[in-house]
């Protein structure tokens, strides 16, 4: 029993990779933007749509297809925080918000226009399509490189925040935005870079999905909704709490498939209540003034 | 100079010509023009009591089709029931009353950004349920069969509804009436306090509004609403699916509002009746009309704030159309 717990618990952790790239997005647009992006789930859809059109443009290969997919979510990324959010950082937060949720309505119906309404699953890459025994079961060894995959995206994070320059302004403008300008950080395109990041990492996610995930115009809103319980948990705009509220609402629904199958759903939703009630602004968050 | 339409006279003459024409529908159009009539009535009143806390309070809500589908789905389990029409709508409006007190008293406690995500989040959550709880909701399948009899009021006024006319009047009146309560409601000393939390909550609350229970209030007065817009739309269809309550759905009232203009009484009226036309003449051509409202929503955002009625107010007093003393610039800096 303990083992088949312990393997359970690494495959929550494997899911919850998935959120860690899109929650880590959007809290870090957040944090630094003071926007929240109703579209980032819609951004993690394209991004396993465009990595599975290059992966069959590029005859198969899985690895090219993983390194330019999330780049063209990136630039899309662009388009939208230069042509569109730039205009409103003046107006008042709801039509910040209206405008990133008119995103999500055109991109939804966008994918399906030119992908179609129907469910893809493209195959595992060769070189990861075997199982690795772990525990006594048999996990599959894509899993594992999902695993790699989310720490090391968390450890480049931190090494990129922490310790370059970059990192630096973007810590000084999300801890004191007018401070920083007055300092001599060039802002605006401080927000682009950051906007594109948080995009890349929602695409990354979408595109890492695709040969374990099938793909499916309804995967953003799901992911969204996962990510914002993930952002209330671990405080809207906190790296730390995004990775650790990831981690925590994975094993959550792993072990809650196992204990609870007919609260498994409702059990993410509880823990979001409880944090909300005791502790409003998120574990990791900060009390907002 | 005060353009007409903000001024009473003005604005005692819209509302007539509004119920008039709403109740010369059955007189002078068939079928389909009272079943079209009855979904822009419905999309009325659930835009309205949207825009009671988005225009007034200046909270976004993106949930809203959670208490439009507990009104719908619990009058719908009424009605197969049994329970006679008129009761069972209110009850319907009630349980969406009661849900809307559960899910505000967790959104209500937060900044504006917080609550936009919380509804949207909360409002997928009772998706789930309805699309999950296979034994009550039917599940994928929604309800079907759902009976339109009698009234359930005494005497000559058990009105039996099973024809689309009767119908028409017994929810149009009602509608009517939810859009005078509401109208009340944003003059009365409630509606004041609303817009003084939207313009500064901090000095709302210095000035001795309690801003959490005024929230909560007019969070319940809309959740109420919403749920008899749903309460009505089971018996006009006589079937739910699960689409009631989809993020889809929660759009529609956003959508009405924002392109007949958040900042007047009128704005969701006028949007209900411009948003479903268009997509009456959309669907015609694709079925991606999401696509086309979400470059709509786009094109308000970036342009016209004030929507329909913001742009026809500043042209009849010769403002510049972004600088009306009404545009959301002047609105709490959160």
């Amino acid at each position: 029993m303990g083992r088949v717990l312990l393997f359970q618990g690494l495959v929550g952790l494997t899911e919850a990779m998935y959120l860690w790239l899109v929650a880590a997005g959007l809290s870090l647009i957040f944090g630094v933007l003071r926007v929240l992006n109703f579209a980032h789930g819609a951004l993690y859809m394209i991004g396993a749509y465009l990595t599975y059109a290059v992966f069959r443009a590029f005859g198969g290969n899985f690895w090219v297809a993983l390194l330019v997919g999330p780049v063209l979510v990136a630039l899309i990324g662009w388009v939208m925080e230069v042509f569109f959010l730039r205009r409103v950082y003046r107006a008042d937060v709801a039509f910040q918000l209206l405008l990133t949720f008119a995103f999500v309505l055109i991109l939804d119906d966008l994918v399906k226009l030119v992908f179609g309404p129907v469910y893809q699953s493209p195959p595992t890459p060769r070189s990861l399509s075997g199982a690795v025994m772990i525990f006594g079961s048999p996990l599959p060894t894509y899993h594992l490189f999902i695993l790699a995959a989310g720490g090391l995206v968390a450890l480049g994070l931190w090494l990129f925040l922490e310790k370059t320059r970059w990192g630096l302004l973007v810590r000084a403008t999300a801890a004191d935005r007018e401070m920083a300008r007055a300092l001599g950080v060039r802002s605006s395109r401080l927000f682009t870079g950051v906007f594109m990041l948080g995009a890349w990492l929602a695409g990354l996610g979408g595109a890492l999905s695709i040969p374990v995930r099938s793909i499916s115009p309804g995967m953003g809103e799901l992911i969204i909704i996962e990510a914002f319980v993930v952002v209330v948990l671990g405080g809207l705009g906190s790296l730390r709490g995004a990775f650790i509220g990831s981690l925590a609402i994975g094993l959550l629904h792993s072990y809650g498939i196992v204990f609870l199958p007919v609260f498994e759903l409702a059990l993410a939703y509880l823990v979001m209540a409880a944090v909300l009630v005791v502790r409003p602004w998120g574990l990791f968050g900060v009390r907002e003034a | 100079m005060e353009p007409a339409a903000r001024s009473g006279a003005g604005r005692a003459a819209a509302a007539a010509v509004l119920c008039a024409a709403v109740l010369a529908v059955p007189a002078l159009f068939g079928a389909f023009a009272q079943y079209f009539a009855l979904n822009v009535l419905l999309l009325m009143l659930l835009a309205l009591s949207f825009n009671l806390l988005f225009g007034m309070t200046g909270l976004l809500s993106f949930g809203h089709a959670a208490f439009y589908a507990a009104g719908a789905y619990s009058t719908a389990l009424l009605l197969r029931a049994g329970a006679p029409l008129f009761p069972a709508v209110i009850a319907g409006a009630l349980c969406a009353a009661v849900l809307a007190a559960v899910v505000g008293a967790f959104c209500v406690r937060h900044t504006r950004v917080y609550f936009s995500m919380l509804t949207l989040a909360f409002g997928m959550f009772v998706y789930a349920i309805v699309w999950k709880w296979t034994d009550v909701t039917g599940g994928d399948d929604g309800l079907v069969g759902i009976p339109r009899m009698r009234l359930g009021l005494p005497g000559p006024f058990d009105l039996n509804l099973a024809p689309l006319r009767n119908y028409y009047w017994f929810a149009a009146l009602l509608v009517l009436a939810s859009a005078g309560l509401l109208h009340r409601l944003s003059r009365s000393p409630l509606g004041l306090a609303l817009r003084a939390i939207r313009e500064n909550a901090e000095r709302a609350e210095f000035s001795g509004i309690r801003v959490r229970r005024t929230i909560f209030l007019a969070f319940v007065v809309a959740g109420a609403f919403a749920g008899l817009a749903g309460a009505l739309l089971a018996p006009l269809e006589q079937t739910v699916a699960p689409t009631a309550a989809h993020w889809t759905k929660s759009a529609e009232p956003v959508m009405a509002t924002l392109i007949g203009g958040p900042f007047s009484f009128a704005g969701p009226i006028v949007g209900a009746v411009v948003y479903l036309g268009l997509k009456e003449i959309i669907v015609r051509f694709t079925e991606y009309w999401l696509l086309v409202f979400g470059l709509v929503l786009l094109g308000v955002v970036l342009a016209f704030r004030g929507g329909l009625l913001g742009a026809a107010e500043a042209l009849l007093s010769r403002r510049p159309w972004m600088s009306g003393p009404r545009t959301p610039a002047a609105a709490s800096p959160r």
